[in-house]
């Protein structure tokens, strides 16, 4: 079977938008934590999508970068927000201010 | 032979970094005889090496001995290397010469102080730099040897430094020379900008020295007039002579091999060094060399006649000497100042070591009013000392009447009033030595009135055998006598009577080739102005007479020329008045305001724009995540803008 690649460009095109909506709009550091991580698997899919397209290899090496990328992000940022959390139970993103200039 | 060279700056050298480590060791008066030796062996490996450089034929007596690599930056190129030609070898024979000389003297001469290791160490050190300055290829390391020579000359004035007037001296000759030796760093950076080498001679012809040709006339006179700045601050011409009579605070050793023979010369080696490159000049540009030489010949000789003090008189005398060197390179007579530089090392050298046998013998009297009839107690020091007046006043066939005829000669053939100035200055010359010997060796003893005067015991003490004057050790007559022979003799280097016995100017002709002028007078007139001369000479000598011995004619010694024409005192209202409002000017309104100003403008300034832009951080992650979200929708429609869409 052979998809049309628009389709997965449409789909990486939707996902993104849902994760950037999510992120402006939802207050929940963890929420918003997850928003990042559909903005960056959209990106990836669209990666994949032009490596096949173009038949270029670069494509997916990039898509492996990320993903090492996203996973030492994860490995800080869940660190940080479980800690918040831990001491400031049922925090938003809005209450940290503290770098306000 | 000639590969040895580097044996001739390398003895003193070590025996610097001996004395360094064990001169306190040694103690007195092994580290005296140490630096001697030193010195001593720097002479016969130059001996040797002047023999090797006479053993070639004369199109080849230049020779470079490449040591190590300096400083290779990019195109700019400076190696440790030596130059040998028949112009460095004579400076390198007659420095270590004297210098071995002088060093044997301080061995007398400094008996007894508790700096004795340490005097001994600048002296070597001195040798050192000098040597480096003479034999340096390029003019940088010849730059690392006036600077060396410049220091170790500020350590020895202020070797008494517990004085404060000897701290002081040593600070204006340190002070006074920095003003020259901008003059030389600037020549040395526009040497390099022009022509891209400041080596003087190079295998390959890369010399600056033999590109001579390429220099702009504009150039060319700024590059000489720059080092003759230089020049002037280390040999003591107007205006920068002012360090020269104050550094006679030093001991008087220092006074006769660095403030009279040898470093105070260095501004004279370097004028003929770079004797190329001043035929490249505008035509003014030697005049200007010559008029300062003789206007400074004159004016040093007048103040001369006034001074009390007897190494003061000398002083004097050496800046006078230095100004003729300087009229003879003015003139194109670069041989005669060469020669002249040597028979004034024999004689001045001498005449300032007989001073400090004087001055040892009186016991630290150094006023001339307080001496006389000193002969009978001092024959071998009053001997040599008239040998070298004698030498000093031009009588012949004694050596300075050789040297000093050459320069008039010269001057004659440049302008009619610099040799008019010349003659005048040499009867002063004669006046003022003159003078100097009849107040010291002859007449009244006065210094027994000095050491009655004020005392309880006044015949006890006059008559006590300690408070007479006394012969020196033989330390310190040997080279009295060495250096009087020389002065007697000196002259016979060059005799003009015959042109093959011209001897140091066939020897010094392929480093001063195409640059020396002949005198083009006929020989009547040569024997003309030698008598004129001589006659000055005498006449001098016999005014003194009538001063100092008959005492038919009253002595002219007026309070103006005493104090050297107030120059000092202009110096001090000059600097101290206008001098310093301009830099307090400069401090509160350029400094204070104008740049401070600039610093703190670029504080304020940074501090203003934040207190606006800080608004924009809010502390809202969800605010900045918009922010990039903008920025991104911008930077895509930007794109697709440029895309043509």
């Amino acid at each position: 079977m052979n998809v049309s690649p628009s389709l997965y460009l449409s789909l990486s095109a939707i996902m993104f938008c849902i994760g950037a909506v999510g992120l402006l709009i939802r207050r929940n550091p963890l929420v918003m934590f997850m928003c990042v991580e559909l903005m960056l698997n959209a990106v990836n899919l669209t990666f994949v999508t032009f490596s096949r397209m173009l038949n270029d290899i670069g494509g997916q090496v990039v898509v492996f970068f990320v993903l090492v990328v996203a996973a030492a992000e994860v490995t800080v940022g869940l660190g940080i927000i479980v800690s918040i959390l831990r001491r400031h139970p049922g925090t938003t993103a809005d209450d940290l201010t503290l770098l306000k200039g | 032979m000639l590969s040895a060279v580097w044996v001739i700056p390398a003895l003193p050298l070590a025996g610097v970094v001996l004395l360094l480590l064990f001169g306190r060791k040694l103690g007195e008066p092994w580290a005296g005889v140490l630096a001697t030796v030193m010195v001593a062996g720097s002479f016969a490996a130059s001996v040797v090496t002047y023999i090797g450089l006479v053993g070639k034929d004369e199109a080849h007596r230049r020779f470079l001995f490449h040591l190590f690599d300096w400083l290779p930056v990019g195109n700019f190129k400076v190696d440790v290397g030596f130059l040998v030609d028949p112009l460095s070898v004579t400076m390198v024979l007659f420095v270590t010469g004297v210098g071995a000389l002088i060093h044997l003297y301080s061995i007398g001469y400094m008996h007894g102080d508790k700096g004795y290791p340490r005097f001994f160490l600048y002296l070597n050190l001195f040798a050192f730099s000098m040597l480096m300055l003479v034999l340096g290829d390029n003019l940088l390391l010849t730059f690392l040897g006036w600077e060396g020579v410049g220091a170790c000359s500020y350590f020895l004035i202020s070797f008494w430094f517990e004085e404060m007037p000897n701290a002081v001296a040593g600070k204006k000759a340190f002070v006074t020379n920095r003003v020259g030796d901008w003059g030389y760093m600037l020549a040395t950076f526009l040497t390099f900008t022009a022509l891209g080498s400041i080596t003087y001679f190079a295998k390959d012809g890369s010399g600056f020295l033999q590109h001579t040709d390429k220099l702009t006339l504009t150039t060319a006179t700024a590059i000489a007039l720059l080092l003759f700045v230089g020049a002037c601050g280390k040999s003591a011409q107007l205006p920068l002579y002012v360090w020269l009579p104050d550094a006679m605070a030093g001991p008087t050793p220092v006074s006769a091999l660095i403030h009279a023979a040898t470093m105070v010369t260095s501004g004279v080696y370097l004028m003929v060094r770079v004797s190329p490159l001043l035929v490249h000049t505008y035509t003014w540009m030697p005049h200007v060399i010559a008029w300062v030489g003789a206007i400074t010949a004159l004016f040093a000789a007048t103040v001369a006649v006034s001074q009390r003090d007897i190494k003061k008189v000398l002083a004097y005398s050496t800046v006078s000497q230095l100004g003729y060197m300087f009229l003879a390179v003015g003139s194109g007579a670069y041989v005669a100042a060469i020669f002249h530089m040597i028979t004034h090392a024999f004689f001045k050298a001498l005449l300032f070591l007989g001073a400090g046998s004087v001055i040892h013998g009186v016991h630290e009297e150094q006023d001339m009013r307080f001496m006389g009839a000193l002969r009978k107690f001092m024959p071998i020091t009053a001997g040599t000392f008239i040998v070298g007046w004698l030498a000093i006043a031009g009588v012949p066939p004694f050596a300075g009447f050789w040297s000093k005829d050459e320069i008039l000669l010269a001057a004659w053939g440049q302008n009619k009033a610099l040799w008019a100035i010349g003659l005048v200055t040499a009867l002063l010359t004669a006046y003022y030595m003159s003078r100097q010997v009849f107040m010291v060796f002859f007449g009244e003893p006065r210094w027994a009135k000095e050491h009655a005067a004020g005392e309880v015991a006044e015949t006890e003490h006059a008559h006590d055998e300690h408070a007479e004057p006394h012969e020196s050790p033989w330390t310190m007559w040997v080279p009295l006598v060495v250096l009087a022979l020389l002065a007697m003799v000196g002259g016979a280097i060059n005799l003009p009577v015959k042109d093959n016995l011209r001897y140091l100017a066939h020897w010094l002709d392929p480093v001063v080739h195409g640059a020396e002028i002949e005198s083009a007078a006929a020989t009547g007139t040569k024997v003309a102005l030698a008598a004129t001369a001589t006659i000055a000479g005498l006449v001098g000598i016999a005014l003194a007479i009538g001063v100092y011995i008959q005492k038919r004619l009253r002595a002219v010694e007026p309070d103006l020329l005493l104090h050297a024409y107030h120059y000092d005192e202009g110096i001090s209202a000059l600097v101290g008045g206008p001098g310093e409002m301009g830099a307090q000017l400069t401090a509160d309104v350029v400094d204070k305001q104008g740049i401070d100003g600039l610093v703190n403008g670029a504080g304020w300034l940074a501090r203003f724009v934040g207190s606006k832009v800080r608004v924009v951080q809010t502390g809202f992650v969800r605010n900045y995540a918009l922010g990039i979200a903008g920025g991104a929708v911008l930077a895509l429609g930007w794109f697709l803008v440029r895309a043509g869409w």
